[in-house]
């Protein structure tokens, strides 16, 4: 008995050892570039370094503000997330109840015509994407980014999964009482795929806050530049000055930084969900 | 004289209203049908499913300084096979797999694995272990390529401390996609890590409990129960970051400077594929890399499914 306490209670030393020797690799980057942009430039490139700065050096997050409009491309990120995550979740989540709750003509090929653009590597949207931009004379304007970006084959996939595990007696009594299809989805199926809905609302707000590469190609103003894209060009100017590099970057990720801590279990279940199923 | 209709009528005019009933029902069914799925299918037709058709033809047109483009066969195809960069590039994306999937995928199933035991504090390491992956490529890189700096980056003053010269990580051509590679597996374990603790959870109690019964060790139990019923997600997980790993752009983009030495050798076929496209405004050229990037990831994919039959178990 006396051994296999001991035993446990090695083992459970062990996995704890582990584990925090894991968390302080995932947390010491983030760690380092708050210290970082707090010091001053000869503070950053102190040998050896310098752990704690001896003065917070808050104004890096100012001078952050004043080398970019900082504050405009925080907007632009936010308006094309809140745009492109609303406009999913809506867009999405009808053609996802009329794929799963509804029999059409030509509803199978639909969908598998839907699915094949999940087995396209993106790139390959990429070129006449950019010429449809080029066209609309939509180049540096924010609609660049958000309109492709409310139609999306994966988020009907997802809520067209949610919307068929839900029972038929629901629509049939709502039927009865003379409602039509889209007050049934309206009022009965989307209060009960709420869970869908906060899936991919989560994973739609993290893909279009974080994305580089679309934004970067059709948003090369200031005017309408997204977070992503000023770090890259804050890091071509300023390629040395750690600090302002570092200042820049965590302002950055801290929108996202602080939805997570917030709403960090619908994040955490979120991601296992348009994972798992 | 009222006539009572026979009960053969009576049955014939139910069963008339019944059916034209279910038509005008059916009809309303498909209009809101119909109605509902417009948007995204018309949105998808327009920015997706024409767009692989426009890729495919301009893969084979060479493009000129105005947008304006002709059509050239093969040519783009041929000149792929003499073009060493593309070869290169598809090196550099195929070493960047070999390390960041197994390995990836090997230590998101050690963390799961150990956060699925009764321990303290769990959802605090779970919270601790996502944070990268809630955060921008584009910082990740930044803040890497500093603890990377080859003179004040902090990597290299702890090895100095072991007394160990830190080499230039991210300029060294020989090193730099290595780098890469560490700050990719770092940034994707949380991901992978949910996905495999859901999975995980997803087991029933009742096999280890039998496990129990039996008496049979954890490093057993591990390899005989946990991990063939885990395989599925596995499966999964190992087709999704393949497809991801493939197309490995953000952070080459990002740590490796356009005129850094190190570009050669980490350039990867999505870089390679930018750069024709938006840079030097080579798009035929770019088409083809695009269309070739396509074919290799659906063999790919193929081959995994295939292969699938042989260590994958469903119940």
């Amino acid at each position: 008995m006396e051994r296999t306490r001991q035993l446990v209670t090695s083992k459970t030393f062990l996995i704890h050892f582990i584990l925090i020797l894991g968390s302080v690799a995932m947390v010491l980057p983030f760690l380092w570039m708050i210290l970082t942009s707090l010091k001053t430039y000869t503070e950053s490139i102190h040998v050896p370094p310098v752990i704690i700065p001896k003065d917070l050096q808050w104004g890096n997050y100012k001078e952050v503000f004043g080398l970019l409009p900082f504050f405009k491309f925080m907007f632009n990120t936010f308006i094309i997330t809140v745009a492109r995550t609303a406009g999913q979740l809506f867009l999405c989540s009808l053609a996802a109840y009329a794929f799963a709750r509804i029999e059409f003509p030509g509803r199978n090929i639909l969908f598998m015509l839907a699915l094949s653009v999940l087995m396209v590597p993106g790139q390959v949207f990429l070129l006449p994407q950019y010429m449809i931009m080029v066209k609309l004379g939509w180049l540096n304007t924010l609609q660049a980014v958000i309109v492709p970006g409310i139609f999306s084959a994966f988020g009907t996939f997802l809520l067209r999964q949610f919307f068929m595990g839900l029972p038929k007696e629901l629509e049939e009594a709502a039927r009865l009482d003379g409602c039509n299809h889209f007050q049934i989805y309206w009022r009965i199926m989307l209060p009960l795929a709420k869970p869908g809905l906060i899936a991919l609302g989560i994973f739609t707000t993290l893909w279009s806050w974080n994305e580089l590469m679309w934004p970067m190609i059709v948003n090369s103003s200031p005017e309408s530049m997204t977070l992503s894209v000023g770090l890259s060009s804050l890091q071509g100017q300023y390629l040395t000055n750690y600090p302002i590099l570092m200042a820049g970057s965590f302002l950055a990720i801290l929108p996202m930084l602080i939805l997570f801590i917030i709403l960090q279990k619908q994040f955490i279940e979120g991601i296992a969900v348009t994972g798992g199923k | 004289m009222k006539q009572i209709p026979l009960q053969a009528e009576v049955k014939a005019t139910k069963k008339l209203t019944v059916s034209s009933l279910t038509k005008t029902r059916k009809r309303s069914d498909y209009f809101w049908a119909y109605l509902m799925i417009a948007p995204t299918m018309l949105g998808l037709f327009i920015f997706y499913l024409w767009p692989i058709i426009q890729t495919f033809y301009f893969s084979f047109t060479e493009w000129g300084a105005f947008g304006q483009y002709e059509w050239t066969g093969l040519d783009n195809y041929k000149r792929m096979l003499e073009d060493t960069n593309l070869l290169q590039s598809f090196k550099n994306t195929g070493i960047y797999i070999i390390f960041t999937v197994p390995i990836g995928i090997f230590l998101s199933i050690l963390v799961a694995v150990l956060l699925n035991q009764k321990i303290k504090g769990k959802s605090v390491y779970r919270t601790l272990y996502f944070l990268p992956v809630i955060t921008m490529p584009a910082a990740i890189a930044m803040v890497w390529k500093w603890l990377f700096n080859a003179d004040y980056g902090l990597l290299n003053y702890l090895l100095s401390l072991i007394g160990i010269k830190g080499p230039h990580w991210v300029s060294d051509p020989k090193i730099a996609l290595y780098s890469i590679i560490v700050v990719a597996i770092w940034s994707g374990i949380g991901y992978n890590m949910v996905i495999f603790l859901s999975g995980l959870q997803g087991i029933p109690k009742m096999y280890y409990e039998a496990a129990e019964i039996d008496g049979a060790g954890s490093i057993k139990v591990f390899f005989k129960i946990t991990l063939p019923l885990l395989s599925p997600v596995i499966f999964f997980v190992s087709i999704m970051s393949l497809i991801g790993a493939f197309q490995v752009f953000d952070l080459i983009f990002m740590m490796i400077g356009k005129s850094s030495t190190a570009l050669e050798s980490t350039q990867s076929i999505v870089y390679l594929f930018y750069q024709h496209a938006f840079v030097l405004n080579d798009k035929g050229y770019a088409a083809a890399i695009a269309v070739l990037l396509l074919i290799v990831i659906l063999i790919i994919t193929a081959i995994q499914m295939v292969l699938q039959k042989k260590w994958v178990h469903y119940d």
